[in-house]
């Protein structure tokens, strides 16, 4: 593959990462557990639909590829598709994605690559978005029995999702081992922290690991979609 | 009737608040001082002086200002929610980025209004109780339907244009932290209404079909941004002593009479047409002349039977609900923090 497709395909994979989380947490605005969240939810969201945008914008007009293309086209970890849940589920999903893409975006940005000047912006917010996620994972993994319970549930139940974040992405120069390694240590000191238990089960889905970046995705990924592209699809060629 | 608390607070009048500045006796106490502590007040909110926390203030006064500033917090976060049901249909991602900003903003707009709110001796926890249980209140524009995406611009151009023009006289609000809330607030405001128009131009120099949604949006929410001045001038419970105590600066008639002259030339421009027949310019007076509202449907709304009512505080409630184990969390992690900090320095 020439250079430029796999720069391509890599900003989609991180651009859909982005701009799929970015929808799940717009979700939850009017619907937060207290009014600081509702802040800080919508923030996150929107620094990452800007990097979404970024990104996308390397591969094409970003609206055509938000909003015209089928669900099996999307790149996105399954991770990042997975629906809200509880707010617990909610945190755990971004412990395990902000530490990923922090260290990802760390390494990016400290490289002469295509993605280094998105990267050096995009990791200051990042590292908000990681001290975010660890700071809930300790109020509610040791805080209350009931939020502890939920943590712990919401850890494990998202725990198949977090393999997928280390296959090799074509076009990002970085070495998926090492970033899996620092990724373990890293979630583990926070869970331990938080008197969570690290958990055991298998890292990725039964069928196929690394399956979101080929564009096989979970079944919520696509009521998701349709909530999302119907109006831009309803107005062929119209602009908004 | 002097009151221990207010005695209290007056003595702990600062050299930068009103009562030092006025010669407010600040030893004596009894019937004769209030009767000074009164006088002093008055004078201050004359001389067009700012009240701040800790001036002593005629118990009326505090509880209109929480009234009010509570009213106007929970608009702020009640009125995330229509927005709100839009943000994961919004058309084009940089749509999707000015919509999610902007509910943000309002969330940081109700941070702030409770806060002001907590200066006057109230808790958050407390008013979101009252709004919750029904005792307080919300702007009753929140209780109408965004049913296309043009209520997203009408919300921004009308919506928030009118309150606009009731909040800037705000910022020059007697009571010092809400006024300073207000002045952050109006500049957000005011980015907003303009997104909101400028989201109506897309629309209306659009397809047909964008037009006729733009212009079916404002034939909606005309008339109930109107209502949001409040009841007409001879009507109005509170307004006399709001504008005595420097509350409020205008009157209802005034303020809905400067918006209807800002949004005419407005929806001019923006090619889209008021839902008002009567609607035209009156030279005699230099102001717009505007069909009857209908206060009936102001009413009936207000009294819970608007399209929304019911919707959105069952929304909200849940959303407090379903948050209270996240909270309780929190605050049992903080208290943990706090016993092993109170031990390290034991």
């Amino acid at each position: 593959m020439t250079a430029d497709v796999t720069v391509h395909l890599a900003a989609l994979a991180l651009g859909d990462d982005a701009l799929v989380l970015s929808h799940r947490l717009g979700e939850w605005v009017g619907h937060a557990p207290v009014l600081e969240e509702e802040v800080a939810l919508a923030n996150i969201a929107l620094d990452l639909l800007g990097q979404a945008r970024v990104l996308l914008s390397l591969v094409g007009d970003e609206d055509e590829l938000a909003y015209l293309r089928e669900e099996r086209a999307f790149r996105n970890l399954q991770l990042v598709e997975q629906p809200n849940g509880d707010f617990a589920h909610t945190i755990a999903r971004q412990l395990y994605f902000s530490t990923y893409q922090h260290l990802l975006y760390a390494e990016l940005a400290a490289g002469h690559g295509p993605f280094a000047p998105l990267a050096g912006k995009a990791v200051k917010e990042v590292a908000y978005h990681r001290d975010h996620a660890e700071q809930w994972t300790l109020r509610l993994g040791d805080g209350t029995d009931v939020g502890h319970e939920r943590m712990a549930r919401a850890c494990e139940a998202l725990w198949r999702f977090t393999g997928e974040m280390f296959q090799p992405v074509e076009g990002l120069d970085v070495d998926p081992e090492r970033l899996q390694e620092a990724w373990l240590d890293s979630v583990g000191d926070v869970l331990r922290r938080a008197t969570l238990t690290v958990p055991e089960g298998p890292r990725s889905g039964a069928w196929a690991a690394g399956a979101g970046r080929q564009g096989l995705h979970t079944e919520p990924f696509g009521p998701m979609l349709a909530e999302m592209q119907h109006l831009h699809r309803s107005h062929p060629g119209a602009s908004w | 009737m002097a009151t221990a608390a207010a005695h209290h607070t007056a003595q702990q009048t600062g050299p930068q608040a009103y009562g030092a500045q006025s010669g407010v006796p600040d030893t004596a106490c009894g019937t004769d001082d209030t009767a000074a502590y009164q006088r002093a007040f008055d004078a201050a909110v004359a001389a067009d002086e700012r009240v701040e926390p800790r001036d002593w203030m005629p118990d009326a006064y505090r509880a209109t200002l929480v009234r009010q500033i509570a009213q106007h917090a929970h608009s702020e976060i009640i009125g995330m929610q229509p927005e709100a049901n839009w943000i994961t249909r919004a058309p084009s991602l940089r749509r999707k980025a000015i919509l999610m900003a902007k509910v943000q903003d309002e969330a940081g707009h109700g941070l702030y209004l409770y806060s002001a709110a907590e200066t006057l001796g109230t808790s958050r926890e407390d008013l979101l109780d009252k709004l919750h249980t029904g005792r307080q209140k919300y702007s009753s524009i929140f209780n109408y339907p965004t049913l296309t995406w043009a209520d997203v611009g009408a919300i921004g151009w009308l919506v928030d244009g009118a309150a606009i023009t009731n909040q800037v006289p705000l910022c020059r609000c007697s009571y010092g932290p809400y006024a300073r809330a207000m002045v952050r607030v109006c500049k957000e405001e005011s980015f907003h209404q303009r997104q909101g128009y400028e989201l109506l131009l897309a629309l209306s120099r659009g397809t047909p079909e964008q037009h006729a949604m733009a212009q079916d949006a404002v034939d909606r929410w005309w008339w109930p941004s109107l209502m949001m001045f409040g009841p007409p001038d001879d009507e109005s419970a509170h307004s006399a002593q709001s504008m005595a105590w420097k509350i409020k600066r205008h009157s209802n008639d005034e303020l809905r009479q400067r918006f209807v002259d800002i949004c005419v030339p407005q929806a001019e421009s923006l090619g889209l047409t008021l839902p008002d027949p009567d609607l035209k310019w009156n030279e005699e007076r230099g102001h717009h002349d505007f069909g009857a509202i209908d206060w009936t449907e102001f009413w009936e709304v207000l009294k819970g039977n608007g399209p929304c009512n019911e919707q959105r505080m069952t929304q909200r409630r849940r959303a407090h609900d379903e948050g209270a184990w996240v909270r309780e969390s929190a605050a049992a992690y903080a208290a943990k923090r706090n016993d092993e900090a109170g031990a390290g320095r034991g």
